[in-house]
């Protein structure tokens, strides 16, 4: 039986021999591939802290099978700066506070990025907290969360307006 | 979590043929299975993943008006889809009020069928469970079991099924389509899910080695789509299983109630479909004390299996204020929280 697996991941491709077909995404990524900015909390599907984009969907990493992703396209936490420059999102979780130790935030920031491409939410803040409602911040930094992700949201969208233009 | 050969067919028979292998699984999203593996509650040998089998993530709308959904299109993909939502919309809200975002992203709809009970003794290796270890009893019964089932359940066991999803299903009269080794069949929704009786391990009347390949809902259902409603009560505003939810959905005639569809969640083995609630209301008024009464014929049979009285009550409002809002009408958009009894749009009272 084969268990090899090609991943693109941050748009890079690996070509991955699984020794054992119980390796999640999630450890596939920290264990294996050293990118440690996906955490896990719960690792049940709970908490939303390994929250990453498959082929553009967040998805908790820490429910899914690396074997059956094979061909998939991955995005962490370490795929979103432009070298130096954060993704908007990443700039208004500063701007805002929406972090205060700060283990939760990958997972908050990736599913934030995931809400604002599935286009449901806008800048209502009900319904931001609804949609982040599968990512939990023990430190309770809701309020700049859901700041962050509406100034993040308008930022995107008078980008595509722009580029658009 | 135990060692598993992983197996990936590429036809639906492929997929039968491996999964009727005894001690064999199969795999969709595994946002259930996977969790339950790694707490050991369960431990298949052998892993057939169906995410990738061709022909099964469609929605097809049927030259009838009914449509016909793929076992492996995505809860989000069928939620928000445009007319899904406009001809099902308490189906649509039931979804979107189950589970998380990514949760939805990933989770499929025949996956949402067969997922497994949330009961803590189930999930608990150190407990006993009749559904997890046949005959070793049930420590539900006795233990904290506040949010257990009132309808339909056995000494044996007093679980509840947790899908939002199935709830309005049920209550359109939703079919599900099955291969196996034996052939194709179709089975009611309602009949999918069994009650526990003195076998609570047979949650299903799934055969080794059937799988879910499609649902179906039919084109009755979609005459509902101006008066239905999904309602969920929950212990925290978002991303809890249901303590008791109720899909309601009218189709009136002349100011009266031409036929209505009622089906309960979170309070039984299964789906609960309140059939008798529904003749009761046939051809009555619309008023809060038609509402109400219904709400009583629908929890008549319903005792509690432990702490768990007030979950009686609790459903009967539920159910009353679920065809409350049914009659006013489906809001013109998804409310804010969907299936919320406390979102800002609604108005109605869960009390005669």
């Amino acid at each position: 039986m084969s268990l090899s697996i090609s991943l693109a991941i941050n748009g890079r491709k690996h070509e991955l021999h699984l020794e054992d077909s119980r390796v999640t995404l999630l450890d596939l990524l920290r264990e294996r591939l050293d990118l440690t900015g996906t955490k896990k909390g719960c690792d049940r599907g709970q908490c939303g802290a390994c929250t990453v984009l498959v082929d553009g969907r967040r998805i908790n990493s820490c429910l899914a099978l690396a074997v059956s992703l094979d061909g998939a396209e991955v995005t962490t936490i370490e795929g979103l700066a432009e070298g130096e420059v954060l993704h908007p999102v990443q700039a208004a979780f500063i701007e805002h506070d929406g972090f205060q130790c700060g283990y939760c935030t990958p997972g908050q920031i990736m599913s934030a990025v995931g809400l604002i491409a599935e286009g449901h939410a806008g800048e209502d803040p009900e319904r931001i907290r609804e949609l982040m409602s599968g990512n939990i911040c023990r430190c309770g930094a809701y309020k700049g969360i859901t700041e962050a992700v509406q100034e993040a949201q308008q930022v995107i969208s008078q980008r595509s307006r722009r580029d658009a233009a | 979590m135990n060692r598993f050969d992983y197996i990936r067919p590429q036809s639906v028979a492929e997929a039968v043929a491996e999964a009727s292998v005894p001690g064999s699984a199969y795999l969709a999203a595994g946002t259930n299975l996977l969790d339950l593996m790694k707490v050991g509650v369960t431990k298949p040998q052998r892993i057939v993943d169906v995410t990738r089998l061709p022909g099964l993530g469609a929605i097809e709308w049927q030259e009838d008006g009914g449509v016909r959904i793929g076992a492996m299109v995505r809860n989000a993909d069928l939620a928000y889809d445009e007319r899904f939502q406009r001809t099902f919309p308490s189906v649509a809200e039931a979804l979107l009020s189950g589970a998380s975002a990514q949760l939805r992203n990933a989770a499929t709809v025949g996956g949402n069928l067969m997922q497994r009970t949330r009961c803590a003794y189930f999930q608990d290796l150190a407990s006993a469970c009749n559904r997890r270890v046949p005959g070793s009893g049930c420590d539900a019964l006795g233990g904290e079991n506040r949010l257990h089932a009132v309808l339909g359940w056995s000494e044996h066991c007093i679980a509840t099924h947790p899908s939002d999803f199935c709830v309005p299903l049920v209550a359109f009269d939703a079919v599900v389509e099955v291969e196996g080794p034996h052939g194709v069949r179709e089975i009611e929704l309602d009949a999918l899910h069994t009650l526990p009786g003195s076998t609570p391990e047979q949650e299903t009347v799934l055969e080794p080695g059937e799988m879910i390949v499609a649902l179906r809902l039919p084109a009755d259902a979609a005459a509902f789509a101006g008066n239905a409603r999904y309602l969920k009560l929950r212990e925290r505003t978002s991303y809890a299983f249901a303590v008791v939810s109720a899909a309601a959905a009218l189709a009136p005639e002349s100011g009266a109630i031409g036929e209505a569809r009622i089906a309960l969640g979170g309070v039984a083995t299964k789906p609960w479909r309140a059939r008798e609630a529904e003749a009761f209301l046939k051809g009555k008024a619309p008023t809060a004390e038609a509402f109400s009464r219904a709400a009583a014929v629908a929890l008549s049979e319903a005792r509690p299996s432990g702490d768990n009285e007030f979950k009686i009550e609790l459903a009967r409002r539920i159910v009353a204020r679920a065809l409350h809002l049914a009659w006013e009408g489906t809001p013109a958009t998804m409310p804010a929280l969907p299936a919320s009894p406390f979102a800002v749009t609604s108005g109605a009272s869960h009390v005669a």
